[in-house]
């Protein structure tokens, strides 16, 4: 676990620090400098993980890369984190018609493969980074709103919800003050697993031409040129791939490890 | 026969919410005709378009008429490519059963084997290899495996060819590359099925009758831990199914994930549409069946309706 949490500060440094960190300007090309391997420089410019298409600087980008990535996923999770919580609560709270129409649709999101809901929405919107995150913010809620629903029901029939509302508290006071608590655990651990689901997607879809437009560097569109030169420049799919990897382990790990936490019945299962 | 009508009836529900999303998506931007023009039409082309298609009429009946339509199974005609959009896409549909099935082949034969694995030699040094194994491949971006498995086999060994649908070896490396996040979740599965049954009384009975921990297993185990793993295996196939967007970009594989980003790039909206709505519909039956077939094949639940 040790090793797990200073990775992920590592990253969120890299991503935090880029500017600082950086060699060189993650945007400067160089056309002379094109595809050179890892190590390689001038008298001036030293190039650790070598250049890509553009001649520009592969580390540098893979740092701003690290920002594109966390921001995206960090943004959109609190996004569908609020929207999704907001709905099960008011659904399990509720109930009656509210509670049926917000999980009939539930259903019916989960029924689109996200993936292709995400392609589809980006597509017509247009890509850019703020759609990128509203699209995967506003099709990722219905997780949390199952898991927010269930929990609520759970909840709303103990005996200290009944006498705060007999004591006279409103709606909103019971469901934030007194409910929303007591389902944070669960919901957290959705939220963990959706950060590292997310950080895929960001770097899936800008791999499609679909997130973060050139010139700005992304973990996916670094690769997508990868793809292209695969033969001559195995470092532009190779180092930023294992960040993306390494990274989304890290995240994983931690789900794993805060789910046994939440929920103890759950220890060493799967 | 209640459970049987019930299960439909949700269906029918989820089918009709998911035409309902994907209408109001492609109608997010605004005007729905630009989404359909080619690049650099005047005004007027679009304004005749716009009327053509429909989409100066209130948006309820758009909506009403796009309902029809796709009650008739009517994908409407391509603008880019002057075909019926249901043409383009059913000729692709072969290519992506292909890959899905072949992933599947890789997911169930890796993901089974290595979830009963896990659960019979459990805190052993083999479950927890294959833990390692399982957390990496469910860590493991689609693309960038794609891209690694072309680089080793293909560039530096030669062995598989890197892109293109010429045989059934072209097949191999995208069949990997989706299938290793699915077997991940297999193995998962498998493993907590395998656990569930193995503590039940019945297998205490085996042993005691003289059975070999080994042929208790195989005998009983196995049997009744297939039920809930049958029905994840359903589930992920519509996960493949849209894996395949990514996968098949990167081994050119002439699918209908290809065909979507393809149909973005090229502005024909009507087509990336129509796919969306085939996943999803298989999406949708495929879990309807795997449902049904679980209550079949598990008297419990048939004798509880």
């Amino acid at each position: 676990m040790g090793l797990v949490f200073v990775l992920l500060a590592g990253f969120v440094l890299a991503a935090l620090g880029a500017g600082l960190l950086a060699p060189a300007d993650p945007l400067r090309q160089s056309l002379l400098m094109r595809l050179r391997p890892p190590g390689s420089g001038t008298a001036t410019l030293y190039y650790p993980l070598g250049t890509d298409d553009l001649g520009r600087d592969l580390l540098s980008r893979i740092l701003f890369g690290a920002r594109a990535s966390l921001a995206v996923a960090t943004l959109s999770v609190s996004v569908s984190l609020l929207v999704g919580t907001s709905l099960g609560l008011l659904a399990g709270w509720v109930g009656g018609w509210v509670s049926a129409v917000i999980m009939r649709l539930v259903d019916s999101m989960l029924s689109i493969p996200a993936i292709l809901l995400a392609v589809l929405t980006v597509a017509v919107l247009g890509p850019s980074f703020f759609n990128l995150v509203l699209v995967l913010g506003l099709t990722r809620w219905p997780r949390y709103t199952r898991v927010a629903y269930a929990q609520t029901l759970q909840v709303a029939v103990l005996p200290y919800i009944r006498a705060a509302e007999m004591a006279g508290c409103s709606a909103p006071r019971i469901m934030l003050r007194h409910i929303l608590p007591n389902i944070a655990g669960p919901l957290m651990v959705v939220a963990t697993g959706e950060f590292g689901l997310m950080i895929l997607f960001e770097a899936g879809l800008s791999f499609l031409g679909l997130g973060i437009q050139p010139p700005y560097p992304s973990w996916g569109s670094i690769m997508s040129v990868g793809r292209q030169y695969v033969a001559r420049a195995w470092w532009l799919t190779v180092f930023p791939g294992a960040c993306l990897f390494v990274l989304v382990l890290c995240i994983n790990v931690c789900g794993d490890w805060l789910r046994d936490r939440v929920d103890p019945r759950s220890q060493g299962r799967g | 026969m209640r459970h049987l009508a019930g299960r439909v009836g949700q269906a029918a529900v989820a089918i009709f919410g998911v035409l309902t999303i994907v209408f109001f998506v492609m109608r997010l931007s605004g005007d729905p005709t630009l989404l359909l023009v080619p690049e650099g039409a005047s005004a007027e082309q679009i304004a005749a378009l716009r009327h053509a298609l429909g989409f100066d009429r209130p948006l309820w009946v758009q909506y009403l008429g796009y309902i029809r339509d796709l009650a008739r199974l009517d994908l409407g005609q391509s603008l880019v490519q002057r075909a019926s959009v249901a043409g383009i896409v059913a000729e692709r549909i072969p290519y992506t059963v292909a890959l899905a099935a072949g992933a599947l082949v890789v997911a169930l034969g890796v993901g089974i084997p290595a979830g009963i694995a896990m659960a019979v030699w459990r805190g052993r040094w083999v479950e927890r290899a294959l833990a390692g194994l399982v957390l990496a491949g469910q860590s493991l971006p689609t693309f960038w495996t794609g891209i690694l498995l072309i680089l080793l086999f293909g560039v530096q060994l030669g062995w598989l060819p890197t892109s293109g649908a010429d045989g059934v070896q072209a097949l191999v490396l995208p069949s990997i590359a989706l299938g290793a996040v699915t077997m991940a979740s297999f193995a998962r599965m498998t493993r907590i099925a395998v656990l569930d049954e193995l503590s039940r009384d019945y297998v205490a009975a085996a042993r005691a009758r003289g059975l070999s921990r080994a042929a208790a297993v195989r005998r009983h185990v196995l049997r009744n831990a297939a039920i809930p793993v049958v029905t994840i295996a359903a589930l992920e196939v519509g996960n493949l199914l849209a894996g395949a967007v990514i996968v098949e970009t990167v081994f050119a594989w002439p699918g209908i994930g290809q065909l979507a980003i393809q149909a973005i790039a090229a502005r024909d909206f009507l087509v990336v549409q129509s796919v969306v709505l085939f996943v999803s519909a298989v999406y949708i039956g495929i879990n309807l069946l795997a449902d049904l077939a679980y209550a079949w094949i598990d008297p419990r639940i048939r004798a509880a309706r």
